[in-house]
């Protein structure tokens, strides 16, 4: 059975729909609001996108593939994007990663046996003057450390 | 002394909400630009302002709004450029969340000179709470009669939508954005035809980043003279300088273009965190060629850093110390770029790839002699021959960190 949006999120996509004069442009938000509604974007969740867009699975599949934030196979409950890009760097994110890496028991790219970590590291997230940053899910933190790191996940339930 | 410009009211509290905006500096250029001038008028002094774009390249924005044809019976667009993915970028950032109304009058005020009924702000996904709040500014923009139909009993139409990427630097560069936009992979477009003749939907486009159009309401209040004397006779303003890396005090510091960057450096950042020294840093961005410890005695704008070889790209300081090695640095970059080429040029795709996997090499202790030259020359071959500057930004930190650090870097490939 093909997944469904709620009543709410179909409203927002008409909403959505209406702010372009062609309708393919509408796909990158559509795809944040499958992601949201069903944590990531499969072949199933490809084919509704294609089909309110009138275009090919495939085209949707184009797209999925060559954006970072879009994730065809689902991830953790929180999903934890370190940055590794270079004022991170300095300020000792690579240290910051073996810790996550070592507290998780996973690789970047991986997800905890529970499905309640995913660990990724990413590009330059904007927060540098915070540096070491990193985001779960959509949130930002900086200035981090070991310990930080310890608070922060033992909050997480 | 200097001035705050476009951060002067950033420690106002709920600044982003319309009513403290209103109250404290309100809106004002909208109303005199919309109700006392003419579009020729408002495009007339933002060309005498020499504002340079803030994005990268640093063209004059008032050239740019020119190029779009008047008499064409298409909509135009204007996409305002939030997507800073600039490594060591993140004044856009400050600027949309302490500020949004300031770059809503600044997109008002842009389409009413150039005739546009519809404007993008294309932001990176990751920012989605800043993307809420510029929606919410944008409604309350909406119900005070700012935006809409009939915009202050004037007759202009304005819509503006927040539309959020997904996670590719390249959709920061112009063309890969308007592709994203209109759905698409980002892929960079040939060039020419450019944009403000044929951009979104095969539209005419105007294409600007957050803070160039941060800077027009205050031109529009005070007078392009008066912009052109707070900064330089050829670069008007000030800058938003981000300073990262190993700094006591990494953070946004508007200053004048101009600004000496040692002086950014040591007096407004702090200077070196306790007990580091400094060895070199980027200028501008990750993409900007690298300056050494002894070549930071210069002046922060578009002409000055031409001619130190380097560039002053999107103003991001990264500061980088003595004790890291350059073939960390390079490690860094080219795994980024390796990461964000498109794919579409083969010198781009091909070359970052291989140079990344050269230094990877090196880096497990299998350097051999040669290597530096190699990487020299994959780089070299990227140097304008791609369908989009990436090629080029990513060509010129390796190119200027082989030169300036190769005994450093030779050191580790011989042994
Ligand atoms: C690879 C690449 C990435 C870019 N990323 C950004 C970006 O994130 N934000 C931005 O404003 N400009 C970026 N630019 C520059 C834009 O192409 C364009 O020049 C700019 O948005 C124009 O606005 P401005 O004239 O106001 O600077 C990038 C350019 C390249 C080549
Ligand atoms: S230079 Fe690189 S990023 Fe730009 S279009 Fe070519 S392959 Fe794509
Ligand atoms: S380098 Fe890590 S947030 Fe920019």
């Amino acid at each position: 059975m093909s997944p469904e949006f709620s009543d709410q999120t179909k409203k927002k996509i008409e909403e959505v729909l209406s702010r372009y004069p062609r309708k393919e442009a509408a796909i990158l938000p559509l795809l944040h609001l499958t992601q949201r509604e069903f944590g990531c974007i499969s072949n199933e969740e490809e084919k509704i996108v294609a089909e309110i867009l009138g275009i090919k699975p495939i085209k949707v599949r184009e797209v999925v593939s060559f954006y970072t934030m879009l994730n065809p196979k689902p991830v953790g409950k929180y999903h934890i994007q370190v940055c590794s890009n270079l004022s991170c760097f300095l300020m000792e994110a690579e240290e910051l990663i073996d810790y996550l890496k070592e507290k998780l028991g996973i690789e970047p790219g991986e997800t905890t046996p529970d499905k309640k970590f995913t660990l990724t590291t990413v590009e330059c997230l904007g927060a540098c003057d915070q540096a070491p940053s990193m985001m779960i899910n959509f949130d930002y933190y900086g200035h981090l450390d070991k310990k930080k790191i310890d608070e922060l996940l033992d909050k997480l339930k | 002394m200097e001035e705050k410009l476009l951060t002067r009211h950033f420690d106002l509290k709920n600044l982003y909400k319309i009513e403290v905006y209103l109250k404290e500096v309100g809106y004002q250029a909208v109303k005199r630009a919309l109700k006392e001038m003419k579009p020729e008028e408002i495009l007339e002094e933002v060309k005498n302002a020499n504002l340079r774009g803030r994005g990268g390249a640093g063209f004059p924005a008032g050239v740019k709004w020119g190029f779009v044809p008047q008499d064409v019976d298409k909509p135009k667009y204007l996409c305002v450029n939030a997507d800073e993915g600039e490594p060591g970028t993140f004044k856009d950032r400050y600027i949309m969340s302490h500020n949004p109304h300031l770059m809503i009058e600044g997109i008002i005020i842009t389409c009413f000179c150039v005739g546009i009924h519809t404007a993008f702000i294309y932001i990176r996904g990751e920012y989605e709470a800043i993307a809420l709040r510029l929606e919410q500014a944008i409604s309350e923009a909406y119900k005070k009669g700012f935006l809409g139909k009939n915009i202050l009993e004037t007759g202009f139409d304005l819509d503006v939508f927040v539309h959020r990427g997904a996670g590719a630097y390249i959709c920061g560069e112009e063309t890969g954005l308007l592709e994203s936009l209109e759905g698409k992979r980002g892929h960079p477009r040939l060039k020419p035809p450019f944009p403000a003749s044929i951009g979104l939907f095969q539209c005419p486009t105007v294409i600007n980043n957050v803070e160039t159009i941060s800077n027009i309401p205050q031109i529009i209040l005070n007078g392009a003279e008066w912009f052109l004397k707070k900064g330089l006779p050829k670069d008007g303003g000030t800058r938003i300088f981000g300073v990262s890396g190993v700094v006591k005090n990494p953070g946004i510091y508007e200053l004048p273009l101009g600004t000496n960057l040692k002086d950014i450096i040591f007096k407004y950042a702090g200077g070196m965190k306790e007990g580091k020294k400094l060895k070199a840093v980027f200028p501008g961005g990750m993409s900007a060629p690298i300056l050494k410890a002894d070549e930071i005695n210069i002046k922060m704008d578009f002409d000055s850093l031409v001619e130190a070889e380097s560039m002053l790209g999107s103003a991001a300081i990264i500061v980088i110390d003595e004790e890291t090695s350059m073939l960390d640095v390079l490690k860094v970059v080219t795994r980024f770029y390796s990461h964000e080429s498109c794919g579409q040029c083969t010198p781009c795709r091909i070359g970052n790839s291989w140079i990344n996997k050269i230094i990877k090499r090196i880096a497990a202790g299998g350097g051999k002699r040669g290597d530096i030259d190699n990487i020299i020359r994959l780089a070299s071959n990227m140097m304008g021959k791609t369908l989009c500057p990436l090629g080029d930004a990513a060509a010129m930190p390796i190119l200027s960190i082989t030169k300036k650090f190769r005994k450093e870097i030779e050191s580790y490939t011989a042994n």
